[in-house]
């Protein structure tokens, strides 16, 4: 197990974000994360990743117990992410992006080294040719490649990718998820949060479905699929649902 | 001794009230944009030389001077956003940090070579009031009844009149009062402008108790930047206990140690208050 | 590429050694004051870079380890009869030790609330040493004229300390380098972007951030002492002045932040429009109001800066101009 989450809870004000949020996630596997808007499937990765300390609850990476520390030590035990929303450090060019995660990321590599494994990475992504570019000038598709160049170049364990289809075409898309594949192949493990249900059906080993904070469901994707509480909470109605599932 | 106490705690109490329209001006401004106002000094100075030049020149009550000095700090305000906050609103805090140091400069600069850092006085005395065994100046009374007032006079626009409202709004959330209608540039522009009023009135109060140069606004914006601090950016209300509490320190402080700690303690509780509760004692915004 | 062989590592420092040895050649005393008063803006202007260039963190107050650290090292000088050298090093070292404990606990805070604090920070210093006997109080200290003995009188201590002035600045520049091109300086400008992203990447931002602080705090106390040396005397009026810091910043952002070049034509530019203002009799009493509309025309214009906006515009120059 790579990484087990247990009963992690978290409250901002009043709201409640994530209610007892149990799982685990076996090496190698990649693991789909769906769910409607507003679930609190960010928030779980940013409790995973350090960015917030849960209310209770644990999360233990590589037999380690991660929960409380900072999102740099979680960085450097080789657990790598991207955003929703992405982050590239702007003024900086492309290659510089992702030699900040290569020198930071789970091996302490010299100036040198990072610029060969970030061109390495960069090359896995296809945006080799822009490594010289300022970051702010890539489109969104490229920066969502250099987002997952930049979590690549850490040479993580395990990656979280936050909705790296988002705003893509189809073609992109699929170039994305050939991307994601050969991740895998690496013998990286991959939690993934994903809208586009097609792909991540198509990709993922298992999938966990969260609602309101709450897993309403997990499984191999086919009985994800077919699970009338699952369907309720992208739809909204139980009767609709009893409507669409006679169907 | 406790009679000292108490007289000096009055006589700071209602320095205090001045001290926080000051403030008040500062924090508003921070509140609906988030610009810290570096020329805020200068202002102040300015709203000094404004009630000194009306008195002496046309003879106008120092009080009833308040009026115009308010106008002119209104208008102030709403120049300096125009030309050097404007652009730089949306950038990194740095921008406007620099773009109001800049006018800072210009505004000292111009007003040292026309007024000449020789010290001025507002010769208008009310002579003094005695309350019980208390005795103060009448001016420290009517600057803190006229502080009071100007605090009434912001509460009363902003909660009741419609660009007081589309104030509140836009430092709630510009983007989404723009997505009302609100014309958010004017209201930024009207927030500074309000500001700087501020600012100008609480220095042409103090004009009335202390001698003043060009240099004058200096000590009272450091002042300010505490008081915002210690009632939280953003929150007028805060800023005017935040300036009662001041003021109050500065009374009492000098009974117990030498005056020359004053500072130190206004200083060290700023960086303490920033440290510990950057929300301030009552909260941002 | 190693730092050698780039030309921008060599420009900055060339310039500023060319600089020194003419003024040491010509051996004229009013060259040097002027001298000294340039290399010290420089210093400070780079100094003050290492933090926000590099970090982006905005230090209003940053004078206030000139000031500290000044008052330290000529205690040491005057008071306690060290050499300049050791008391020099030793006004740094203070200030650095004050950066680092005051440090960890304000670069928690971020933006407008950090400047603030160094405002603050500044004033309690300044508060502080005028109430404190052994630096003097407020009137502070003046020179125990053995000190200048020790280097033969007056005029010749004065030589020796530019000597050091110009050497702690060539100092400054290179680190300012170094720091820049390193995997340190790296992390920092992950930080300067996106402090939140950089740490999710594992930059140990608050640590890196201390660190910085400590390095931008010690050579302002150098140099502080170096020059109340110079003047003779050390009072909390000069050693604390705002405007100093102001203008610190003024020059960083005038020449580009971010760069080592620009602190060096920031510090230069400034003080040589100061110069003439100051001495010309159309602008004689409106120097601060015309420096002001230059930064501000800067800010609104050019923000990059010269060398930025060189950079920016002529990519080709980017190797010289670090």
């Amino acid at each position: 197990m790579i990484l087990q989450v247990q009963d992690v809870t978290q409250r901002f004000g009043g709201l409640q974000a994530l209610t007892d949020v149990t799982f685990d996630l076996p090496e190698g596997q990649i693991l789909g994360l769906i769910g409607p808007n507003g679930a609190g499937k960010t928030t779980l990765f940013n409790v995973i990743n350090g960015v917030y300390s849960p209310e209770r609850g644990k999360v233990i990476f590589r037999g380690e117990d991660v929960t409380r520390m900072p999102s740099y030590e979680v960085a450097r035990r080789g657990l790598a992410r991207t955003h929703q929303v992405v982050r590239p450090l702007h003024d900086l060019s492309v290659r510089e992006n992702v030699m900040v995660g290569a020198c930071y990321g789970r091996e302490k590599h010299s100036l040198k080294e990072a610029r060969r494994l970030a061109d390495d990475a960069l090359t896995q992504v296809g945006l080799i040719d822009r490594a010289d570019q300022p970051s702010g000038s890539l489109n969104v598709a490229q920066k969502k490649r250099l987002e997952m160049a930049r979590a690549l170049a850490a040479k993580p364990y395990l990656i979280l990718l936050d909705e790296v289809l988002a705003g893509l075409n189809p073609s992109e898309i699929a170039a994305m998820m050939e991307t994601v594949r050969a991740i895998r192949d690496q013998g990286i493990t991959i939690l993934m949060i994903e809208h586009v249900m097609q792909a991540i059906m198509a990709i993922s080993d298992r999938i966990l479905v969260l609602d309101y904070g709450i897993l309403i469901a997990a499984g191999l994707p086919e009985e994800v699929a077919n699970n009338p509480q699952v369907i309720e909470a992208y739809l909204g109605d139980p009767k609709m649902t009893a409507q669409l599932l006679a169907e | 001794m406790l009679d000292q106490l108490i007289s000096s705690l009055t006589d700071g109490l209602l320095l205090g009230f001045v001290y926080g329209v000051a403030a008040m001006g500062l924090t508003l401004i921070w509140g609906v944009m988030s610009v810290i106002n570096l020329a805020h000094g200068p202002v102040i100075a300015l709203g000094m030389f404004g009630t000194y030049l009306l008195f002496t020149h046309l003879g106008v009550n120092p009080y009833l001077a308040m009026v115009p000095v308010a106008g002119a700090g209104l208008i102030v305000g709403l120049v300096i956003y125009v030309i050097a906050v404007h652009r730089v609103i949306n950038a990194p805090h740095l921008s406007s940090l620099l773009a109001t140091f800049a006018v800072n400069m210009i505004i000292i600069g111009v007003g040292t070579a026309v007024f000449s850092t020789s010290p001025q006085n507002i010769d208008y005395s009310l002579g003094s009031v005695e309350v019980g065994f208390l005795t103060f100046p009448a001016s420290r009374l009517v600057g803190a009844f006229g502080a009071i007032l100007v605090t009434a006079c912001l509460y009363l626009f902003l909660y009741f009149t419609r660009p007081g409202k589309a104030i509140r709004a836009v430092a709630n959330n510009r983007m989404a009062s723009e997505l009302m209608g609100i014309p958010s540039s004017r209201v930024l522009a009207l927030s500074f402008g309000l500001g700087t009023m501020m600012a100008a009135v609480a220095g042409g109060l103090i004009a009335t108790f202390f001698p003043f140069t060009i240099l004058s606004g200096g000590p009272y914006e450091l002042k300010s930047f505490v008081i915002c601090v210690l009632g939280g950016l953003g929150n007028p209300l805060g800023a005017l206990v935040g300036g009662l509490i001041l003021g109050g320190l500065e009374g009492l402080i000098p009974t117990f140690m030498p005056v020359s700690w004053v500072p130190v303690v206004e200083f060290g509780l700023f960086v303490l208050v920033l440290l510990v509760r950057p929300s301030g004692l009552f909260g941002a915004k | 590429m190693k730092p050698w062989r780039n030309p921008g590592f060599w420009l900055p420092l060339v310039i500023v050694l060319v600089w020194g040895a003419v003024v040491l050649l010509i051996h004229q005393d009013t060259m040097r004051e002027t001298a000294f008063i340039l290399l010290m803006a420089v210093g400070l202007a780079s100094s003050l870079n290492i933090l926000l260039g590099y970090t982006g963190y905005v230090s209003f107050g940053h004078i206030v380890f000139f000031g500290l650290g000044g008052y330290t090292g000529f205690y040491l000088l005057s008071e306690q009869g060290w050499p300049l050298f050791a008391a020099a090093i030793g006004g740094g070292l203070l200030s650095a030790l004050i950066a680092g404990l005051v440090g960890l606990a304000v670069l928690r805070l971020r933006g407008a609330y950090f400047a603030l604090a160094t405002i603050g920070i500044n004033e309690a210093a300044r508060a502080f040493v005028s109430n404190f006997e052994p630096f003097g109080g407020p009137t502070g200290m003046f020179v125990n004229f053995s000190a200048y003995q020790k280097y033969g009188g007056p005029g010749e201590a004065l030589w020796i300390t530019f000597i050091f002035l110009w050497v702690t600045t060539m100092v400054v520049l290179l680190v300012s380098y170094l720091v820049k091109h390193s995997r340190f300086g790296l992390g920092l400008l992950a930080i300067r972007e996106d402090e939140d992203a950089a740490m999710v990447m594992g930059v140990k931002a608050p640590k890196a951030k201390t660190i910085t602080y400590i390095i931008s705090a010690f050579f302002p106390g150098v140099i502080g002492t170096l020059y109340f040396f110079k003047n003779g005397n050390v009072e909390p009026g000069d050693a604390f002045q705002l405007h100093m810091s102001i203008e610190m910043l003024v020059m960083v952002m005038l020449g580009g932040m971010g760069t080592v070049m620009g602190p060096l034509l920031g510090a230069v530019g400034y003080q040589w429009l100061r110069g003439y203002l100051l001495t010309s009799p159309i602008f004689k009493d409106l120097h601060l109001a015309v420096a002001g509309a230059m930064l501000l025309l800067i800010i609104l214009f050019v923000p990059a800066g010269v060398v930025g906006w060189v950079r920016n515009h002529f990519r080709r120059l980017q190797k010289v101009l670090e």
